[in-house]
């Protein structure tokens, strides 16, 4: 058994079932190493928050799980990521239906400059679908999910830019949600957005849950603790620690991870 | 003092004269050409003038300014017209030299299509040998008369233009292929050939039968005659059908002038050019430029914005793209005349001598694509324009938000997918702009088309009735050397100025027409596709 395995074996729980699995991934900006052998399963309709300081490597890591770091150039990848059980890497394996399967969410919003409908729409758009029918059904149901339906259904056709910035982000789970992916990826989605506004995402979250899995990038130690029922540490690249997010935060097995979460460093 | 630097007033105040500067010399030019160029059409007074002399002439006076060497003494510039008579249209004659001046109510001026103005009273109008009336109902009578030659002359124009020239276009197709079945090696007495030459002969015929009508047409038109009494005292004819206006401006309220403003305006929009370019219109010139410019953005905007977007979405950034990306800022800065010369060169001789090889053998020696002509002219054109496209396209396109195309790369869609319905559309508004300034440019360019295609009179137009309907390898008329033309190469100098004025300011509407439709697109795309981030 490899060092790694050694690590991941006393500083990370058990989970049964994963829809996610990373198996010593690295990973490489042209020459500077981002990502150092990170092992780690995600549970299935759990939210699965990742922390750690500025630039340990969290939102490249989210990024591997639907293969958006494929647009860098120069970018290498060892290890390998299963999505329910298949290489999401293997070259037979197609990058577009794995982004259907795995939706995300920015930390600044990015809504299209077109209609609201149309933003909510474009992933079933794209995918080819044209009917009126099941278009309207689908944002009905993405909008209704992201707990935007109430605030913008008389006026669908209006443009999204004109929406405010916790709008905006809602409208951007909504689009995610439209297409009815598995896993759902959130790279700081409040990071922009006032108290307010961040309660009625964190909302959505929760409810998200009963079918979704959900993994969430956050520095905000309360949310992470608010929202999440698992909690992966990151410092350096690395992974230091995945457990319950109640155990993380209350009594977690290294002195580096309570120091972080406490405060103490970061 | 100190406190007077650091206030930062002396450089708003050298910012704020260099754009008052800037400001003041275009509104100067656009003064100047305003005035001279909307005046040309007011139909001024003509003055009598009975010189020292002994000579008598009616005058529009032109200009008004102070003898050389002689203090205080003042000469006048006035139109004389009669050019047939006089030999000259202009003439200087120095008030000393005046003896009475006065402004008779029944001094009229013809314009004519053939020698200019021609001033004088009415005397009587004829037809044949029969004078039809004199004296004051001599005017009554002409506009009858000019009512019943206005006829004749449009339905002479539509037997030469549409008629006749139908026939001709089809006379020349069978020309062609006979000449084509001869060139494939068949001979004089094969059957399609024989066939041909039945077909030769009958239009032949029809082209024969409608010059007889037209001849008569014109005879018939030709017998009505004005009779001009000059200042001088000599009787002339004027045939009536060569009268394109005639009014009495001495006798004229600032309603009936506006008439006649308006009539001249409208004639010089819609007209054709008469007298080497110096009188009438210039419609073909305006048409040309206008189907010049638009068939130029049909073929650069998609071109270049390809360019572009391989440049900036696919190519590998790297020396290579940085290095193409300086040969096209650099290829901006060439010489127009250069791409000229290489439209001449490569669209020209190259490609349309190619085209003529292999489509029109039959026509050689003459050419039909291996000359200039509108196709190519807009091409050269194109080419021109395309690298301020290409800058403004990849500028548009390097300020759509990073975090757009990843938003829609991770809801699945592919790259192009993601080009074509999330990237362009926010571009859209960069690349109008670029679209709008290789448009004025386009527009004011004059030197490459000189030798791609512009002529200095081409009264077909590039679309007409006969079959294609669109004749790319036509040359054609541009205002730019249009002005050119008549400002520097006409025989007639002095009557050709206004023209300069008048056509300028035209091409400036021209311009200025183009792109406020092109701002007023991109405004409303703008507004559609605006980018805002919280
Ligand atoms: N496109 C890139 N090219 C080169 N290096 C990159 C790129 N993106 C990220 N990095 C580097 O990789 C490391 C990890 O970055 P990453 O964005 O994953 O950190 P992060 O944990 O998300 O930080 P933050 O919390 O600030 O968002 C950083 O050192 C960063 O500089
Ligand atoms: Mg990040």
């Amino acid at each position: 058994m490899s060092k790694a395995h050694e690590a991941l074996e006393s500083t990370t729980v058990e989970i049964d079932d994963p829809v996610v699995t990373v198996q010593d991934l690295s990973l490489f900006y042209g020459p500077t190493q981002a990502l150092f052998d990170v092992s780690l399963r995600v549970p299935e309709k759990q939210v699965t928050a990742f922390i750690g300081p500025s630039g340990c490597g969290k939102s490249t890591l989210l990024r591997c799980l639907n293969r958006l770091n494929d647009l860098i150039e120069d970018v290498t990848i060892t290890g390998r990521i299963e999505l329910q059980g298949e290489d999401i890497y293997h070259p037979a394996y197609d990058a577009i239906e794995l982004r259907r399967r795995v939706g995300m969410v920015f930390q600044k919003s990015n809504p299209f400059p077109k209609s609201i409908y149309e933003n909510v729409a474009y992933g079933l758009r794209i995918a080819g679908i044209n009917d009126r029918g099941a278009l309207d059904a689908a944002v009905e149901r993405g909008l209704r999910s992201a707990a935007l339906w109430d605030e913008v259904k008389d006026r669908l056709q209006n443009t999204a830019l004109d929406l405010s910035g916790g709008q905006q982000q809602r409208l951007c789970i909504a689009r995610a949600l439209a297409v009815e992916p598995s896993v759902i990826l959130m790279d700081e989605p409040c990071s922009a957005l006032d108290p307010i506004a961040t309660a009625r995402v964190e909302e959505t979250i929760a409810e998200l849950k009963e079918s979704y899995t959900i993994v969430i990038v956050t520095h905000n130690m309360q949310q992470a603790s608010r929202v999440s029922d698992y909690t992966a540490f990151f410092y350096l690249g690395r992974l230091v620690e995945l457990d319950h997010t109640k155990r993380v935060f209350t009594n977690p097995r290294l002195q580096q991870t309570e120091d972080y979460v406490t405060g103490r460093f970061g | 003092m100190r406190a007077f630097f650091r206030s930062g007033d002396p450089f708003i105040w050298l910012a704020g004269s260099a754009l008052a500067g800037c400001l003041l010399m275009i509104a100067g030019l656009v003064t100047v050409v305003v005035v001279n160029g909307l005046g040309f059409f007011w139909p001024s007074a003509l003055m009598r003038i009975q010189v020292l002399d002994g000579t008598v002439v009616y005058g529009e006076v032109i200009e008004r300014q102070q003898v050389p060497d002689k203090d205080g003494a003042h000469r006048l510039q006035l139109k004389i017209g009669n050019r047939d008579v006089y030999g000259l249209d202009f003439r200087w004659i120095d008030e000393s030299d005046i003896e009475t001046r006065s402004y008779p109510a029944d001094a009229a001026v013809f314009e004519r299509l053939e020698w200019g103005n021609a001033n004088g009273t009415l005397e009587a109008v004829s037809a044949g040998a029969d004078t039809l009336a004199r004296g004051a109902t001599a005017w009554a009578v002409l506009d009858s008369v000019r009512q019943i030659t206005d006829d004749l002359a449009s339905r002479i124009h539509d037997l030469e233009r549409n008629h006749m020239g139908a026939v001709n276009a089809e006379i020349e197709a069978v020309r062609m292929a006979r000449r084509r079945l001869q060139l494939q090696g068949s001979t004089v007495e094969h059957e399609s050939i024989v066939q041909l030459d039945a077909d030769q002969q009958q239009l032949w015929a029809r082209y024969d039968s409608l010059s007889v009508e037209l001849t008569s047409l014109r005879e018939h038109s030709e017998r009505f005659v004005a009779w001009l009494r000059l200042p001088g005292g000599d009787l002339r004819p004027i045939p009536v059908a060569h009268i394109v206006r005639v009014y009495r401006p001495n006798d004229m309220d600032v309603v009936a002038k506006g008439a006649v403003y308006l009539s001249k305006v409208w004639e010089f929009l819609s007209g054709e050019p008469r007298e080497s370019n110096t009188e009438g219109g210039i419609f073909p010139a305006l048409f040309g430029t206008v189907m010049m410019v638009i068939l130029m953005t049909l073929f650069v905007v998609p071109f270049g914005v390809l360019a572009a977007l391989y440049l900036r979405e696919y190519a590998r950034q790297g020396a290579l793209t940085r290095t193409i990306r300086i040969a096209v800022n650099n290829l901006a800065g060439v010489p127009s005349i250069v791409f000229g010369m290489f439209g001449l060169g490569f669209f020209v001789y190259g490609v349309g001598g190619t085209i003529d090889v292999l489509f029109y053998p039959e026509s050689l020696p003459t050419p039909t694509y291996g000359t200039g002509g509108i196709l190519w002219a807009s091409l050269t054109l194109a080419l021109l324009t395309l690298p301020v496209v290409i800058v403004a396209t990849e500028e548009a396109l390097a300020s759509v938000p990073g975090g757009l195309r990843e938003g829609s790369i991770a809801l699945g869609s592919t790259k192009l997918q993601t080009i074509l319905r999330v990237v362009l559309p926010s571009a859209l508004p960069g690349i109008l702009t670029g679209v709008i300034l290789a448009t004025a440019r386009g527009a004011g360019e004059v030197a490459p088309l000189m030798i791609t295609g512009v002529v200095k009179l081409a009264p077909d137009l590039p679309v007409d009735g006969i079959f294609p309907f669109l004749h790319l390898e036509r040359k054609f008329m541009h205002l730019g050397f249009h002005i050119y033309d008549v400002g520097f190469q006409s025989p007639n100098v002095e009557a050709a100025r206004p023209m300069v004025f008048t056509t300028t300011l035209l091409l400036l509407f021209v311009v200025l027409a183009l792109n406020l439709t092109a701002i007023v697109v991109r405004n409303r795309l703008r507004k559609r596709y605006a980018i805002k981030t919280i």
